[in-house]
């Protein structure tokens, strides 16, 4: 079981609320806990914020975001502010915040802007947003959802990456720098703050049945260009389970609420999330049966660039830097906090979303043609 | 190949079949014991084992682990085009197979030379096709492997990865067997004159990897492959401008372009060591340098040892 020896012993903390009522024989401690989640508008995040207000330990939800979601927040409050102005701290304060959940991280600025804005809200965001947590006396939980793009694009080092590894300094910028220097600051303020649980969620690509992510947009395109010569090993996380991680770091340990239905929770650190076992590119491909055009390196750059102009979602620059090399990472230290696995291995998420976006050359009509292509050659 | 489809033979249609037959993946020298087929329907068989393996191939049926080895493309595939050189070309001998623990995690430690890496390949066809227990052979490769377009992915599929401490660690904890070579680009590059001298042995980072996963060493001496490609030159400049470690000139190459690259067929024997425990070592060992030097020097005398019995008692070069 997760040590009780976190700095955040809620319980204790927070004597507010009904007084606690005795459910069976076990005292369970009701706990007002205010939860700010930002990049609301994302995808990941919305759907976030609708979960974590069902949670019994959570009685305040605040959504934050540049724009207004693209769907209902349910009884989630939404602010509309911009973690990268100073105005960000009177939020905070405003409502009393115990718990920050940063999500307003991503390759993509949101739907317009390019690279450089992109890397602003970022880095200058995550930059603010902790300066102002810094300043906030309520806060005892702060939650990243960083990626395992940290790692940046290893043409070298392991092959099975564990939290322990050295962020590569992913030089010429991209979002895996963005995440490395984001981290860094987090590191930073866990040192200034240590008596902030500061837990920080490295998630693989994230896919499923509805997910947008930039894997997600890759695998709908109808041909997918691949790097020739390379076969990336590729590892996938189902959105069911990026959530289920997220409550549990959130629910923190000695909570109360969090032993029954909800499970183990995530202590502070780092833990790599993603599913068990990995898929080449190539298997991916045919499972999910569409055509690959394998791409000379050299002219990948060029070729994502252009394609990326002319509003081709789903490739780039820097999405073929990763489908050259791949990135898998050890979820021992997850596993062990969990007390299990998740509930989607890599194949099991890549298959759900195969049946959702599968293309013409599906594993049944492959198999079809094969079997009718035995019978020609057998029968005459 | 359990879920190989079981399909109604039509007696009249041999011949179909036997116009099919020519190409390759028939069952040969060491895969007759697989194919456990009658002896009236083996084309058929074939035929269908051939369609069961394109389809899982095509609709991506098959499983790969972390690093990317790929066990049924490697033995279906990869290990099939290699072995006509492993019996044919070299015509490896094998002795003292049994000295391969037959499972759990062992360190093998070779010599390595020939210019090209064909030593590493031809070791795994040797413990493939040579133990009872059909191990498959982990290799710890060079960064340039992994640098390489379609090599690294080839290196992948058939199960290697880079050397490095944390890999090979790994590897070992899930029992697997690793092969490692010392020596680098050191020993696989040195010339011809230089052919059965054992070259430094790194800084001996595999006998504390073996050390702290408590597995046995197992020498190993390859006899052969220094011979491939007698290389008489090393073009500094050309390896510079190509990014590789060396260059390598031999009577053949790069005079003749890609005919020079034909590697003589030389004769080869691989002969595997008693294997040496660490499991009785104390644990601090790993830390201790002494205790390193010391391994690491008794492996590497067992290795350079058996070369010159092999060679005291190998007829020439050729037969």
């Amino acid at each position: 079981m997760v040590t009780t020896g976190g700095p955040y012993a809620l319980g204790g903390s927070f004597p507010r609320g009904d007084g606690g009522g005795k459910v069976g024989s076990r005292q369970v401690r009701r706990v007002d806990r205010t939860v700010l989640v930002t990049g609301a508008a994302r995808q990941l995040s919305g759907r976030f914020v609708r979960q974590v207000r069902r949670h019994p330990a959570v009685s305040r939800v605040i959504a934050v975001d540049t724009r207004a979601p693209g769907y209902p927040l349910g009884e989630a409050e939404f602010v509309r502010a911009d973690i990268r102005q100073p105005s960000i701290v009177s939020a905070l304060a405003a409502h009393a915040v115990d718990t920050v959940v940063h999500l307003d991280l991503g390759p993509a600025p949101g739907p317009t802007g390019g690279r450089a804005a992109a890397k602003e809200r970022n880095v200058l965001g995550t930059l603010q947003l902790l300066g102002a947590c810094q300043k906030l006396p309520t806060l005892r939980r702060l939650v990243i959802g960083s990626s395992t793009q940290v790692y940046g694009h290893p043409g070298r080092g392991p092959a099975v990456l564990d939290e322990d590894a050295p962020p590569t300094a992913a030089g010429g910028g991209g979002f895996a720098q963005d995440v490395a220097e984001i981290e860094e600051y987090v590191r930073g303020f866990a040192r200034r703050r240590p008596e902030v649980a500061v837990t920080v969620l490295r998630f693989a690509h994230l896919l499923g049945a509805g997910v947008d992510s930039p894997f997600a947009a890759y695998f709908r395109l109808p041909v997918l260009p691949t790097v020739l010569g390379y076969d990336p090993r590729l590892q996938f996380l189902h959105e069911h389970d990026a959530l289920e991680v997220l409550g549990r770091a959130v629910a923190g340990p000695g909570d109360g609420a969090e032993e029954g239905e909800q499970g183990a929770a995530l202590g502070p650190g780092t833990y790599n999330v993603a599913g068990e076992g990995v898929l080449l590119l190539s298997q991916a491909a045919r499972r999910l049966g569409r055509p690959t055009v394998p791409v000379a390196r050299p002219v990948t750059p060029w070729l994502g660039s252009a394609l990326r102009a002319a509003g081709v979602r789903g490739v780039s620059a820097e999405q073929f830097a990763s489908l050259a090399h791949g990135r898998v990472v050890r979820t021992a230290r997850l596993r062990a906090a969990l007390g299990g696995p998740l509930e989607y291995t890599t194949a099991a998420a890549f298959a759900e979303f195969a049946a959702a976006h599968g293309g013409p050359l599906s594993p049944e009509a492959v198999t079809r043609a094969l079997d009718r292509v035995e019978e020609v050659v057998r029968r005459g | 190949m359990g879920d190989a489809k079981v399909i109604p033979f039509d007696e009249g249609d041999r011949r179909r079949a036997r116009e099919s037959a020519g190409r390759p993946g028939e069952p040969g020298g060491p895969e007759e014991e697989r194919a456990a087929g009658g002896a009236g329907g083996g084309l058929d068989e074939a035929l269908a084992r051939g369609f069961a393996f394109l389809r899982r191939r095509l609709t991506g049926a098959y499983e790969v682990d972390e690093f990317g080895f790929d066990p049924e493309l490697t033995d279906e595939v990869l290990l099939r085009l290699l072995r006509p050189l492993y019996e044919r070309y070299f015509r490896v001998e094998v002795r003292g197979i049994e000295n391969v623990p037959a499972e759990g995690g062992a360190l093998l430690v070779s010599n390595h030379s020939g210019t090209l890496p064909l030593d590493g390949l031809m070791l795994q066809v040797a413990v493939h096709d040579r133990h009872p227990a059909r191990r498959q052979l982990r290799l710890l490769a060079a960064d340039l492997v992994f640098r390489l377009p379609v090599v690294n992915e080839l290196a992948r599929k058939a199960g290697h990865t880079r050397a490095c401490a944390e890999d090979a660690r790994e590897l070992l904890d899930r029992g697997e067997l690793v092969g490692v070579m010392p020596e680098g680009f050191k020993g696989l590059g040195k010339p011809f004159a230089e052919r059965y001298k054992l070259q430094r042995f790194g800084r001996g980072g595999f006998v504390a990897t073996a050390l702290r996963a408590r597995v046995p060493i197992v020498p190993c001496s390859i006899v052969g492959a220094e011979e491939i490609y007698p290389m008489i030159g090393n073009s500094r400049v050309l390896a510079r401008l190509l990014g590789l470690p060396y260059f390598p000139v031999t009577p053949t190459f790069p005079w003749l372009g890609l005919l020079g690259a034909v590697p003589l067929p030389t004769k080869w024997t691989i002969e595997f060591g008693e294997p040496i425990e660490t499991a009785d070592q104390p644990s601090e060992a790993a830390e201790d340098p002494m205790v390193m030097f010391q391994l690491t020097d008794q492996v590497r005398e067992t290795i350079q040892h058996t070369l010159y019995k092999l060679l005291v008692a190998r007829r020439s070069v050729f037969f």
